[in-house]
């Protein structure tokens, strides 16, 4: 069970965010997914919808966002739901931000298999830019988070920031992302180091037709 | 016996995306080939082409999938219709082989949706994809509609007459929501606690509606099953743990890879073949964790020749679990690794019963100090009985899934736990220790 949340001052938020509405274009989203369930049961889009809000107000606040109390009633209204309810599953799952975050939300693996493979390196080099475990730089640029197995295991130590994975990481590699990040410059999603997604470093050991062609294997089916 | 599986014989040939996922390159490489034809085939027909092809569920149970298919009612209402719930929240550590399928190969998995839910008659597959996919969600959520742009899903799915959706849910991060009667309720929009069964869902699922929830490995192997027959599949791998299957490499190995292979390679072949054989030299093996984190650990010398498949690791007091293979050299600090991995299910338990929302925490700062040393001989005892007392006592396998990476420490590196407490005692040797 994540650590209990601390919820932000309460009229302060209210102040910033008591007016909060889906732009039209999230609006419209936010319909493509309601219609994805059977009528009366829209609650089901709930997670759809608090995602929205969330990146919503990522993009307002420059961050990659969080869920103030306002926007969590807005969801609720949206979907006439208890707030109770949707604050809940707001709560329950770790990718909805309760408190601010910066623009760059660091999300370091160190569950074992990355641990095996040296997310203390990685963890190392955030804190030696200057990250801290659970807060935000002063610059507002940086929020670092120790998380739970993000499933890139094969090309492990990772670490996922907003919306992008960055894998087969290394001090040095992490250093560079991370100062690439600062710097604005653009950045390589995936591994850092050279290798095809989950292949074997080095190459194929199987399915080497497929590396140069969209191969059909079914002709050599007995 | 092992014959090394052909690349013809592999399902999953753009497992690493060299080639693109979208509609036209899938369908050059075999997918959606005359699918109204295998649809023909007959709903009973293609569940008992399941059953003969010994599929068993990818997931981690093992659970026979036509077995589990022909759970479902044979007449569904229009009130209350079949649902296909397709498991892609891939959480358990060391597991990361469907979202190779989901990125690089998503129409796999949506004509196995159609194939599947065809045959259990469900109006409707949901794939619940962890939230942390953020990319593969959205490979997932284009080929769904590229899908219906062409008719092969949707109303008249492949111009069978039978009409079929296939919905993409995003979860939001939580492990438990991968347990299926917790999925349901996540996709229900609450909290994903597991329910208590039964009623099991293949009688009140999803909005009360019988629901089936298959892993997306299980679900994606079907449509090859169906064309090249049952006895293709079954003639991979041992008596009852046939086919080919997805393994994940991960850890001291020189090359960590997702590869498919044939169920019951031996483990050394495994990594020979494929991982680039162990940092430091086969000598160098500590243990493997060959199932995902939920599995006990096997050390070094029993893991060797173990077949990989379900009966050959359970036979070895451990699991195959989802195929996720964490290989552990002599520098590992085992404690470390362990205890490691009760910080996650303390983290990941949803807090619903008292034996796990407790114990994991419990249990967790026992292996904190265990590592350290800080603790008494006695304590191992304690620990052990503790885990003992959560496995079998929640309503959800995650205090079982929590309690056994503890209970495999245990019982094979109590002298390591052991000599860390003499060693934090003043390098004081106890009687115990050796």
């Amino acid at each position: 069970m994540a650590d209990a949340v601390q919820i932000p001052d309460e009229a302060e938020v209210r102040a910033r965010w008591g007016n909060f509405a889906f732009t039209p274009e999230t609006m419209e989203k936010a319909r493509a997914i309601i219609a994805r369930y059977p009528a009366g049961r829209q609650a089901s889009a709930v997670m759809g919808l608090l995602d929205l809000a969330q990146r919503q107000v990522g993009a307002e606040t420059n961050t990659q966002g969080w869920l103030p109390v306002p926007v969590i009633e807005y969801v609720a209204a949206q979907l006439e739901m208890p707030y109770m309810r949707v604050y809940e599953v707001a709560t329950f799952y770790t990718m909805y931000n309760m408190a601010p975050v910066g623009k760059f939300h660091v999300q370091v693996c160190g569950t074992t298999p990355c641990m095996l493979r040296g997310s203390d390196d990685v963890l190392a080099a955030c804190k030696s830019k200057g990250l801290i475990k659970g807060g935000t730089t002063a610059d507002g640029l940086f929020t670092l988070n120790e998380v739970e197995c993000l499933g890139a295991c094969a090309n492990a130590p990772m670490v996922q920031i907003n919306d992008d994975n960055f894998e087969d990481l290394t001090f040095d590699s992490t250093v560079a992302l991370l100062d690439a990040l600062a710097a604005g410059k653009p950045v390589k999603i995936g591994p850092q180091i050279d290798r095809q997604t989950s292949c074997p470093e080095g190459g194929p050991t199987v399915l080497k037709d497929m590396v140069t062609e969209n191969h059909d294997y079914r002709g050599e089916w007995k | 016996m092992e014959v090394s599986l052909q690349d013809k014989d592999r399902i999953f040939t753009n497992l690493y995306g060299f080639q693109p996922w979208n509609l036209d390159a899938a369908k050059k490489r075999g997918c959606w080939d005359n699918t109204k034809k295998l649809l023909a085939t007959g709903q009973d027909e293609i569940i008992e082409i399941i059953k003969a092809s010994g599929l068993r569920g990818r997931g981690g149970a093992g659970f026979p999938t036509g077995m589990k298919w022909s759970f479902m009612p044979k007449t569904p209402t229009p009130e209350r219709p079949n649902f296909l719930v397709i498991n892609a929240d891939e959480s358990e550590p060391g597991s990361c082989k469907d979202r190779e399928i989901i990125r690089h190969d998503p129409h796999r998995l949506i004509e196995g949706a159609l194939i599947a839910g065809f045959a259990m008659r469900a109006r409707a597959a949901y794939i619940y994809i962890r939230g942390e996919f953020i990319y593969e969600a959205k490979v997932l959520q284009a080929a769904v509609e590229e899908a219906y742009a062409a008719g092969l899903v949707g109303k008249n799915a492949c111009k069978s007459g039978y009409d079929f959706d296939v919905f993409v849910h995003r979860g939001a991060g939580a492990y438990i929501c991968g347990e299926e009667t917790a999925m349901i309720e996540s996709l229900e929009g609450k909290k994903g606690q597991p329910r208590l069964k039964p009623p099991f869902p293949a009688g009140a699922g999803l909005y009360g509606c019988p629901t089936t929830v298959n892993n997306v490995e299980s679900i994606a192997v079907t449509p090859t099953i169906l064309r090249r027959g049952a006895d293709w599949f079954k003639s991979f791998g041992r008596e009852g743990n046939a086919g080919t299957k997805l393994f994940q490499i991960s850890g001291h190995v020189n090359t960590p890879c997702t590869v498919e292979e044939s169920m019951s390679i031996p483990f050394k072949e495994l990594i020979e073949k494929h991982a680039g054989g162990i940092r430091g030299g086969w000598d160098n093996l500590l243990a493997v964790i060959p199932g995902g984190s939920s599995v006990p650990l096997v050390p070094a010398a029993q893991i060797m020749d173990a077949p990989m498949d379900f009966d050959g690791l359970k036979a070895l007091g451990s699991g195959l679990g989802t195929a996720a293979v964490i290989v552990m050299d002599k520098s590992t600090d085992i404690v470390r690794a362990i205890s490691r991995l009760s910080y996650f299910y303390k983290h990941e338990s949803c807090g619903q019963c008292t034996p796990c929302r407790e114990g994991t925490g419990w249990m967790w700062r026992v292996m904190e100090r265990l590592r350290e040393g800080k603790a008494d001989v006695s304590e191992i005892d304690t620990l052990f009985e503790v885990t003992k007392q959560v496995e079998g006592h929640t309503i959800c396998a995650l205090g079982d899934a929590a309690a056994w990476p503890i209970q495999g420490l245990i019982r094979h590196f109590r002298p390591e736990m052991e000599r860390r407490i003499a060693e934090a005692n003043g390098g004081q040797m106890l009687e115990a220790a050796e």
